[in-house]
């Protein structure tokens, strides 16, 4: 394989970068103003960097092998190893967190004034927290990263969160926490047993029926809060509502990815029979989470609150894929989370362009932009189409899939999902158009500016990933098939 | 094995080694004093560096000293063994750092007299005494030579009514502990026969008398209090409250490491045999320490009496490394205390360098508001000591408990994990509490710049803390190692 330790250096660059950035007060005494450009370069240029190097490994990434690639492996503390390798699964989700971190900067450059250089330095660590947490093959080191991605999400919602930021941060910090511990207990108990941390081992490793199915459910507890799935979202709109816009980008994109990626590489190849007992209480919580979270965001008076309940509801079509257990199901949910990274970071990014200029997310406040705002109306109705899952965009794949996987195993789960995507379509269609259409009533609204030449270059690559991903969703099929399969296959011989 | 010897000279000084680190202390200990008696109160300055110098020495020889396997000298009373050298090291780390913090601390205050320095590397030598005890005798020497220096540091600052009232409480309180912890040796002296701890395992391995077990609740009984775990806890608050904040902070670290180390020494060594009889005993305090450690702490205001209900929750924890029995609980247990007391140490660090601005210390919660604003170093130092305490990975707080929860899955007593968790969840809210207090809060006060030797300990402790997770293997080896002796 390879020489260049590409996983570490990705990990561990922005990490650097955040040392150097919260070093800047002893370098540059003066002025504060020159300290906050510094800051944001440095972000800027590492995570440009952190991306480029991403594509390169994603590039030079075997996708016909089946196991894990660029694998580092180092004794570290007693049998918890440093160990790091990424299959077909983390791949592309490495890449996502790469490619959403210049965009939050760069949504971040004016739109925060306080504290730069602590903003910045949290979101540097928080990559690194995330990229570490998608290519730890060591049980401990992921939920070291999982978890120690609390801190810094906790401190960006509070200090830079809006109005009720403080209850928002503890909402998400303890909620979190308390689902992570039970998952603690069980790596804890399957160390003891298996006698190793290791993820590759563990996988291959059999737990007995009965203790599969208390540590599926300590799996559970932590991942569905992360995910979120229904009845354990309710954190989700608070730390979305009060996080700033690149806040909410990370925490759609790819915070939530970790609960998915958490059943994909744990719950189903780790805990088979287990996973199969559980499925048709999955499909239960995702069709009620598709039902219900939509007919909430129909609802929502405040933008961000209505994007973050039709994450919920996105997601539920995740979990309905996982865990329906077969190639369509798996490959529909991969797809899914990856596109969904990128079309609600484009939506919660569409409301922060607003939001900088109104400082208001009430639907009722705006109206009529389409005549002040030609390019960001355009851009808003593709992203709008894409959530509600338009042929074309990226948003129609991952549902199309996702429902022909579950419809292989429960026909019924897979209907009541169907009426989700006209329930998307109703409640995103209604706010476009009172956002957009219609005739400017307030009159704040008469001297708003369309979108300037950063927040286009913005949008222009996320515009590009999902139309790209919609014509060609192959890109990523590709990428993730042998690793997919190879998945459902463990999966289905244990009960042959 | 040295018990039925007849002590010859020779013998004597064959032995001597294995009580290096107790004897510098002691020597150190007179010495100094009469260096303080000489100098007066301008010598307090030196006797504190003197005093650091000589609980260092003493750490390190303990470690240098560690014999490859248990030795117990003089007669059987004293054990010399990984265990007891790994426990030595942090008890002497801990409390130097502690007296490091009060220079700065006793010089504003105009109590700066040599006596604060001997009296706390008196407490060292009970300590020191305390984790190598191997008979009842030398458990109850040193737990009350421990003590006594500790009640007059709890006093120590004689116009203050609150030092006073808080000196009197430890002592009557301290003084009933101690009287239960000698009625349950007599008790358990009287049914073996014997003071020797390995004697007593024998003869309650043969025998189970109910007098030997009302002995060992009674010996429990008195350590939990010394350890300040729940149903004993009820002078930590107002003690922690009412001493100098340095004796605090004293109180908080060493003493809690010597503790539990002594508490889990009875069990496995003296009443190994009786597991049956003790387990339910530590599992009832450790549940009710954790739950009330962090119920209580949610509803303070004031910073020190929290760190002592956040105390008592971390002593919750230790206790359950301890029911985990002699094979998976020493190591746990090193390696939770150890980290603990490092970041405890750390914690006081930060409320010693709390002031307004009119240079006033303060110790409420409120007046952190906005810290990071005014002094960011110190907002962050705190912010990773309770991060570390609240047992967020990557930093060191986390292995502790991971230590404590792989400990509980291996000996099977998950629901004590399950408690652990959810006391934990409880306290991490009342510690995030101080962080958003600090970060989010706008600041209503200026801060003073603290002083040389407080930021020294402070960034030491925090340098350490953060160091700890990186080298984290190498604690977890030593304290493996260290806890190896018992099975």
């Amino acid at each position: 394989m390879d020489m260049l330790p590409i996983l570490s250096i990705l990990t561990w660059l922005p990490a650097v970068a955040a040392v150097l950035i919260l070093l800047l007060p002893q370098i540059i005494k003066s002025p504060e103003a020159a300290r906050a450009n510094a800051a944001r370069w440095i972000a800027l240029v590492t995570t440009v960097i952190v991306f480029g190097l991403a594509l390169w490994m994603t590039l030079a990434f075997d996708e016909t092998k089946a196991g894990y690639q660029f694998v580092e492996r180092a004794d570290w503390y007693g049998m918890i190893q440093y160990h790091l390798g990424i299959d077909g699964i983390s791949v592309l989700l490495i890449l996502l967190t790469a490619f959403l971190m210049p965009l939050c900067i760069l949504a971040s450059w004016t739109s925060i004034e306080k504290r730069v250089v602590e903003y910045m330095a949290a979101f540097l660590i928080l990559q690194t927290l995330m990229i570490g947490v998608f290519c730890a093959l060591d049980i401990v080191l992921f939920y070291i990263f999982f978890e120690a991605g609390l801190i810094p999400m906790y401190l960006i919602i509070g200090i830079w969160g809006g109005k009720n930021r403080v209850y928002a941060a503890y909402k998400f910090f303890l909620y979190t926490l308390l689902g992570s511990l039970f998952l603690l207990i069980a790596i804890a108990w399957m160390a003891i047993t298996a006698k190793t941390t290791s993820i590759p081992d563990l996988q291959a490793f059999e737990f007995a029926k009965d203790a599969q199915t208390w540590l599926w459910l300590a799996f559970f507890a932590s991942f569905a809060v992360k995910m979120p799935m229904w009845p354990v979202h309710t954190w989700l709109p608070d730390a979305h509502v009060e996080a700033p816009t690149a806040g909410s980008v990370i925490l759609a994109g790819v915070l939530l990815k970790m609960g998915g990626y958490g059943f994909l590489r744990f719950s189903l190849p780790m805990f088979p029979e287990a996973s199969n007992d559980f499925a048709p209480f999955i499909f239960a919580l995702s069709g009620i989470a598709i039902v219900y979270t939509s007919l909430v965001a129909f609802r929502q008076t405040d933008i961000k609150k209505l994007i973050a309940y039709s994450s919920v509801a996105h997601m539920g079509f995740v979990t309905m894929g996982i865990f329906s257990g077969n190639e369509q199901g798996i490959q529909g949910a991969m797809f899914q989370m990856l596109s969904h990274g990128v079309i609600s970071g484009a939506l919660f990014l569409c409301v922060g362009v607003i939001y900088d200029r109104m400082h208001t997310r009430e639907i009722a406040q705006y109206g009529g932009l389409v005549n002040r705002m030609p390019i960001y109306a355009a851009v808003f109705l593709l992203f709008t189409m894409g959530n509600v899952g338009l042929p074309g965009t990226s948003g129609f794949v991952g549902e199309i899939l996702t429902m022909q996987g579950a419809f292989n195993v429960d026909p019924v789960t897979a209907m009541v999902a169907a009426s989700g995507v006209i329930l998307s379509a109703a409640y995103m269609l209604t706010l476009y158009r009172k956002v957009i259409f219609g005739v400017i009533v307030n009159p704040a609204l008469n001297t708003i500016t369309d979108m300037n030449a950063r927040e286009i270059l913005i949008f222009v690559p996320l515009i590009a990933a999902a139309l790209y991903l919609g014509f060609q969703p192959n890109l990523i099929f590709d990428q993730t098939a042998t690793s997919a399969v190879a998945l459902v296959d463990a999966f289905h011989a244990n009960f042959k | 094995m040295a018990i039925n010897q007849t002590m010859t000279a020779e013998l004597f000084f064959q032995q001597v080694p294995y009580i290096l680190p107790e004897i510098t202390l002691a020597a150190g200990a007179l010495i100094i004093m009469l260096i303080g008696a000489f100098m007066g109160d301008k010598g307090a300055r030196l006797v504190t560096w003197l005093c650091v110098a000589t609980m260092l020495a003493a750490g390190a020889m303990a470690v240098l000293h560690m014999p490859p396997e248990q030795v117990v000298v003089f007669s059987g009373s004293y054990a010399a063994d990984g265990f007891s050298a790994y426990a030595k090291l942090i008890i002497a780390l801990t409390a130097s750092s502690a007296l490091l913090l009060s220079i700065d601390f006793l010089a504003e205050k105009k109590l700066d007299k040599p006596e604060f320095p001997v009296l706390a590397l008196l407490a060292t030598l009970g300590m020191f005494i305390m984790v190598s005890a191997h008979d009842l005798i030398a458990l109850y020497v040193g737990v009350e030579m421990q003590s006594l220096a500790l009640y007059v540091l709890a006093a120590y600052a004689r116009d203050d009514a609150k030092s006073s009232e808080a000196g009197l409480k430890y002592f009557v309180l301290g003084a009933l502990s101690s009287g239960l912890l000698l009625y349950g040796c007599s008790l358990v002296y009287g049914f073996t026969g014997s003071v020797n701890f390995d004697v007593i395992a024998a003869q309650v391995a043969g025998e189970r008398s109910i007098g030997v077990v009302f002995g060992l609740v009674f010996i429990l009984c008195g350590l939990a209090f010394k350890m300040s775990a729940a149903p004993f806890h009820m002078w930590t608050p107002d003690v922690y409250e009412g001493s100098p904040t340095v004796s605090t902070a004293f109180f908080a670290s060493a003493p809690k490491v010597a503790a539990s180390v002594l508490f889990a020494r009875v069990c496995f060594e003296a009443f190994g045999p009786l597991q049956k009889d003790w387990l339910g005993i530590v599992i009832i305090m450790a549940v009710l320490s954790m739950a009330i450690g962090a119920l209580f702490a949610l509803q303070q205001t004031n910073v020190k009496r929290l760190l002592a209900y956040s105390s008592i929750a971390n002593m919750g924890y230790a206790l359950v490394a301890i029911a985990c029995g002699p094979e998976f609980g020493p190591k746990a247990l090193l390696v939770f205390v150890s980290i603990y007391a490092i970041t405890s140490v750390g914690l006081f660090g930060v409320v010693l360098s709390l002031r307004n601005a009119e240079g006033e210390r303060v110790e409420t919660i409120s007046a952190l508001s906005g810290l990071s604003r005014s002094n960011p170093l110190l907002a962050s130092a705190l912010t990773m000591l309770l991060f570390s305490v609240m047992g967020i990975p990557p930093l060191a707080g986390f292995f502790g408990k991971w230590e404590v929860i792989l400990a509980t899955s291996a000996s099977g007593l998950l629901p004590m994990a399950i408690v652990l968790i959810l006391a934990s969840v409880v306290s991490a809210f009342y510690y995030l509490r101080i962080i958003k207090t600090v970060w989010f809060d706008e600041p209503r006060i200026a801060m003073v710049p603290v002083g040389a030797s407080t930021t020294l300990t402070l960034t030491g402790a925090t340098f350490v803390l953060a160091a700890l997770t990186l080298v984290i293997g190498l604690v977890g080896s030593a304290a493996s190692i260290a806890g190896a002796g018992f099975h």
